[in-house]
């Protein structure tokens, strides 16, 4: 039994929050580097150098790349093998992004209730946080600052296995026609597909943790994703919305078992500031 | 395409001189104001209550900033979406207002409203935060200061970068655009 401090987890915890609001991860950038060379639109092009420009002087001068600095969404990989000493594991997490959210100059955008009060909670908490239980001795923390534009973009289509592949496909194109300008194209696709109403939720939106330019190791699933990029680009909404041939920087897909009687399918976007940022305790 | 430099608050003159798709280069002072700041300035409205700022001829900026460093200005100040404060809009269009900068497509309401009141919709480029921060050289609270990020700011701008989305002829740059690029596959 390997013990960690919950000290040691708050500490990294609101190292992260910060690391992953000021620096766009590099795989972004050179996926946004290429798509500034095919955009056809010149208006697009443009604006693609500005938000590259723009994640430069965030990295600099030690800035969010964005002012929504997010619900600060957490995915943790427990060993089984660890104890975490000295106190709470998710109160070590909340404290850790209440720092981190404090020293960083990064804006707090959580409410207490989400309707009617709606008083802010002045620190950012409390974290979204989805735990996994894994083998080893080791503790993986994933910090996701997930914009509120985007998110709101997401949908939940509970199809039944006769709606089929084009069923899929249909949805994913709708999900991303409708939501058009809204979530700061260019976005990354992160679908679900399978389990239950959460799973499949919870699948879409972990697919957006995947390196851009990765596919699914399933060779079906990596056809359907680039079939998906292909139609979700020849919807034409481009770079912020303003007509491209770039609106998807990538299509992630993944997968799990379902019932026989549901092929639930979930959208969840993320938009061009596509930050995450992980540490291994 | 050169860029059209104007001066907020905006006159008359420069409302209709505007065509969806011109990029503009903004100075002057412009009023930042997101979801609970409309709200409360709408309800202000409809009880028939002198709002805290005078929206004649203003533009207001969709926005709540990450807070500033010591010595910066503000922090990064990129727009939210547009379609939040659809509900919100054509009221204070009929108090004056003039302008709005966000990002996101509006509702036809809005949109027939901007005709009808003679207004402008300008996008500037959402998740361009850091960017956009360098062309606001001064900020403050001018109202709701308990809202936080929320709160109404008075921004002194310099050349702020937007684009014309819809002007108020009724053209929308964001629905052209895409049925230019759109293909059927």
């Amino acid at each position: 039994m390997r013990e960690i401090k919950a000290d040691t987890v708050t500490e990294a915890v609101a190292r992260l929050c910060q690391e992953a609001n000021f620096f766009l991860p590099d795989d972004v950038y050179e996926a946004l580097t290429k798509a500034a060379e095919s955009e056809k639109s010149p208006v697009c092009k443009q604006v693609l150098g500005q938000i590259m420009e723009n994640a430069h002087i965030a990295r600099t001068e030690l800035m969010p790349i964005c002012q929504d600095c997010g619900a600060t969404v957490i995915y943790l990989e427990v060993g089984q093998d660890i104890h975490i000493t000295g106190g709470d594991l998710y109160a070590a997490i909340n404290e850790g992004v209440r720092r981190g959210y404090d020293k960083g100059y990064l804006r707090k955008s959580m409410v207490n209730q989400p309707f009617t009060l709606r008083v802010n909670t002045k620190d950012n908490t409390p974290a979204i946080i989805h735990t996994d239980i894994v083998s080893g001795d080791k503790l993986k923390i994933t910090v996701v600052p997930k914009g509120g534009g985007s998110e709101n973009m997401s949908r939940l289509f509970m199809l039944t296995p006769s709606d089929g592949r084009q069923g899929i496909i249909d949805s994913v194109v709708k999900a991303v026609d409708e939501a058009g300008s809204n979530p700061c194209p260019p976005i990354i696709v992160g679908v679900g597909i399978g389990g239950t109403a959460e799973r499949t939720l919870e699948l879409a939106k972990k697919s957006l943790l995947r390196k851009v330019g990765e596919h699914n190791p399933e060779r079906e699933y990596a056809e359907l994703e680039k079939e998906l990029l292909k139609r979700v680009n020849a919807l034409g909404i481009g770079t912020q919305g303003y007509g491209g041939t770039v609106t998807a920087l990538a299509v992630n897909v993944e997968v799990f078992p379902a019932h026989i009687a549901s092929m639930p399918v979930a959208v969840n976007i993320q938009c061009h500031a596509a930050r995450h940022k992980e540490a291994v305790l | 395409m050169e860029a059209i430099k104007i001066t907020a608050p905006l006159d008359e003159a420069t409302v209709k001189r505007l065509r969806a798709g011109d990029q503009v280069l903004i100075s002057g002072v412009i009023y930042s104001a997101r979801d609970a700041a409309h709200k409360r300035l709408v309800e202000a409205l409809n009880r028939g209550e002198k709002p805290p700022l005078d929206l004649k001829s203003q533009v207001i900026y969709y926005m709540g900033p990450s807070p500033a460093k010591p010595g910066q200005a503000i922090g990064s100040a990129g727009p939210t979406t547009s379609g939040r404060m659809d509900t919100y809009a054509p009221r204070l269009m009929q108090e004056g207002m003039k302008g709005m900068i966000g990002k996101g497509d509006r509702a036809q309401a809005v949109k027939d409203a901007m005709q009808k009141y003679g207004a402008v919709y300008f996008a500037a480029i959402g998740g361009a935060g850091a960017l956009i921060s360098q062309s606001i050289k001064k900020s403050e609270v001018v109202a709701y200061d308990d809202l936080g990020a929320e709160s109404i700011r008075r921004l002194e701008v310099e050349d702020f970068p937007a684009t014309v989305i819809n002007d108020i002829y009724g053209s929308d740059l964001y629905q052209e655009g895409r049925a230019k690029y759109r293909s059927k596959l």
